[in-house]
């Protein structure tokens, strides 16, 4: 989907088409409605468990992921995304009915009800969910990327983490593994300034996370993580590098949590100064527009058009979602093992009559 | 299984049980990991030490010669990063064999293990076929940290299978069925057993696998069952040939040799003809295998017992280092016969 035939004009940076552009603007819009349409969901209580945003960081998401070689037959790139990458989830193919049936805990969601959220797998569409223990998908990228190697296979992959799984002994170990193995992957650490509660200054005493590049002899680059199109232009080069044979590389992204840790957060710990002055001066979205207008590669038309068919598909998406049934209990027996259901003995209560 | 083509590539130390010359229980595990990585190109190691060096015991010897650095990975002193690594390998269909280079060091990679691995096919992720093995168990003044059984910090977690041979036999075999299991298989080698001249058998030639969960009756008898795995196997076949000559009686040892899932109806069917159980386990005793075990029986075999259940186990303490005090931890040949006695005369 990344290479339309239609000509770029000159002045869009990376390679990228006009049609790209509109892409990366409708993956964007996409996230931030299905969000807020999440969020709508949470206050009626449809959500089961916790909602977690990712408002102010839809850009770094969009954009890293769309750097990627994003097929459906399971011969592409890989991610592995964290709980506030929606928007890569998106852009690698994720649909918003599957997102919201995972939200909705239902039977027939990627997870078939077993785990939560944006914490599902796509082998054929290229991405892996994270699990709770952060930093963990690091090794796990690491020996994916070593399979693309192991088998010559001109593949990337790409991982994220927050400024606070850079504490965690699995990211120290992954990424050392990952460097030392040469593996074709792109770690993305995504400085959004606090973890849950936590401020990066209790995190790190490294004046950049970029600078752990060095430590572990990779690639490193820093970006402004609300300007997409930067995003995209550091995300490439890292990708590049990788499916050249260059090897690992890590890209801090600069961005802002405006939303708390989760929908429940009342974030007591960010100002209200601090998250109105991101909000209304370095928003990724406002940006972006800002700048698709300020060279005339987008007319307003073309995207209220795009926010129009966005917030369609995902009423749709909703509807369908609201209307899938909720998991049989005696499936909780099933997928511990392949070669046999596990059973439950006689002093359990029989489940209920799924037919009332 | 070996054609003819494949028969000159392999070096002679991995060629004994095709000669029909007998071979360690060290020696059958090797064997194992080298046919099925001839086998299936999907299947590699990764651990430290284990490449030019051949590992810590030196099970790897030679397969780096023969399988080439993609195939034999030596690995930074990281187990959660090898351990994850091997799980994204396994996502990507490849089955890699992880070598802890002592088992004690297993349990720096728990989280990676417990939460990420095993959970893996129940939340649709995917199966991971992915075999953790390495050295395990005393009696070889290792310390704490070179002797340990950590087994139960593991049989409590479902989603993974957990092997523990006792023979050369079953080791091999064994090792064979977790590599083709499709899904996580912790594989203990008792490092007692590795090159103990007793243990040393003749394999058969061609390609057999044993199966996993399913216990071997390694010693018949109507008076008594003992269940227990790996080198207690050989520590409770001293006690009963022990029982046999001074106390007339008939034990019978069933060898576990899967630990999870348990082999249920194995134990059920000896306690039901003995009426009498003992587990033993080389393990600590608080939270260990050997409750599992009792707790079972109590469930599905009361009314054919006559004799309370019996544990005799390591007692509940890090693994020490002296002499003296680990032949005194350990679970020995007496401890298992004076209980055993207790249960016969009850």
């Amino acid at each position: 989907m990344a290479s339309r035939p239609r000509a770029a004009p000159a002045s869009i940076p990376h390679d990228l088409s006009r049609d790209d552009l509109l892409e990366i603007y409708r993956h964007l819009r996409r996230t931030r409605t299905l969000e807020e349409k999440l969020a709508n969901l949470f206050r009626q209580s449809k959500i089961v468990g916790g909602l977690f945003r990712s408002l102010g960081q839809e850009g770094e998401s969009v954009a890293t992921a769309y750097a990627l070689d994003r097929r459906t037959d399971g011969t592409g790139d890989m991610l592995s995304p964290l709980i506030r990458n929606l928007g890569s989830m998106l852009v690698m193919g994720a649909t918003p009915t599957e997102v919201l049936r995972q939200y909705m805990a239902k039977g027939d969601s990627p997870t078939k009800g077993k785990e939560l959220n944006i914490h599902f797998a796509c082998y054929q569409r290229g991405f892996i969910g994270q699990i709770s223990p952060l930093g963990d998908l690091v090794p796990v990228m690491a020996g994916v990327t070593l399979t693309f190697k192991q088998r010559g296979e001109r593949r990337v992959g790409m991982v994220y983490l927050g400024d606070g799984a850079t504490s965690t002994g699995a990211f120290h170990e992954g990424i050392n593994f990952a460097a030392v193995q040469r593996c074709p992957l792109v770690v993305i650490i995504e400085n959004n300034h606090y973890a849950y509660s936590t401020p990066t200054s209790k995190q790190t005493a490294a004046a950049n996370f970029v600078d752990k590049a060095d430590g572990y002899g990779v690639h490193g680059e820093q970006v402004d993580g609300n300007d997409v199109l930067a995003v995209y232009g550091a995300a490439r080069r890292a990708v590049d590098r990788a499916r050249t044979g260059e090897g690992t590389s890590l890209i801090e992204v600069l961005t802002y949590r405006r939303k708390g840790h989760a929908e429940h957060d009342a974030q007591p710990y960010q100002s209200k100064e601090e998250i109105a002055r991101w909000e209304s001066t370095n928003d990724p979205l406002d940006r972006y527009v800002a700048t698709l207008f300020a060279n005339e590669w987008a007319t307003d038309e073309e995207l209220t058009a795009i926010a129009e068919e966005v917030d369609e598909e995902l009423d749709r998406a909703v509807e369908e979602a609201e209307g899938a049934p909720m998991p049989e209990p005696l499936e909780a027996l099933d997928d511990v093992y392949a070669d046999a259901r596990v059973t439950a003995p006689w002093t359990r209560r029989e489940p209920p009559d799924p037919r009332g | 299984m070996t054609t003819a083509a494949e028969a000159p590539t392999r070096p002679d130390h991995v060629r004994q049980s095709e000669r029909g010359e007998p071979v360690t229980f060290l020696e059958a595990i090797r064997e194992g990991i080298w046919e099925e990585m001839e086998r299936d190109e999907s299947v590699f190691i990764l651990g430290e030490d284990i490449g030019a060096y051949g590992g810590a015991f030196k099970v790897t010897e030679g397969m780096l010669d023969r399988f080439g650095e993609m195939r034999v990975i030596d690995t930074p002193i990281s187990e959660i990063g090898f351990t994850g690594a091997a799980a994204g390998a396994a996502h990507m269909g490849q089955r890699p064999i992880v070598e802890m280079q002592f088992i004690d060091f297993i349990s720096c990679a728990y989280d990676m293990i417990t939460n990420y691995v095993a959970t893996s096919r129940y939340r649709q992720a995917g199966g991971l076929p992915m075999v953790i093995r390495g050295p395990s168990g005393g009696g070889v003044r290792g310390g704490p940290f070179h002797s340990q059984n950590p087994e139960a910090a593991f049989f409590h977690t479902p989603g993974l299978k957990i092997v523990y041979p006792s023979t050369a036999r079953d080791a091999k075999g064994l090792i064979k069925s977790a590599i083709r299991d499709d899904d996580p298989v912790l594989f203990f080698e008792h490092k007692w057993l590795y090159r103990r001249p007793q243990l040393r058998e003749v394999l058969p030639s061609e390609d057999y696998t044993v199966p996993i969960g399913k216990a071997r009756t390694h010693r018949e008898g109507k008076d008594l069952t003992i269940v227990t795995y790996a080198a207690m196997v050989h520590k409770c076949q001293e006690a009963a040939d022990l029982l046999e000559k001074e106390d007339g009686l008939d034990v019978e040892i069933i060898d576990l040799r899967t630990i999870l899932p348990l082999d249920e109806q194995a134990i059920l069917e000896s306690v039901k003809k003995t009426n009498r159980l003992l587990v033993v386990h080389e393990d600590t005793r608080t939270g260990g295998i050997a409750g599992e075990i009792m707790a079972r029986i109590n469930e599905k075999a009361f009314e054919y017992l006559d004799a309370p259940p019996l544990r005799v186990t390591a007692i509940d303490a890090p693994v020490p280092y002296s002499p003296p005090l680990e032949d005194y931890f350990l679970p020995q040949a007496d401890d298992v016969v004076k209980a055993a006695r207790y249960l016969a005369g009850y």
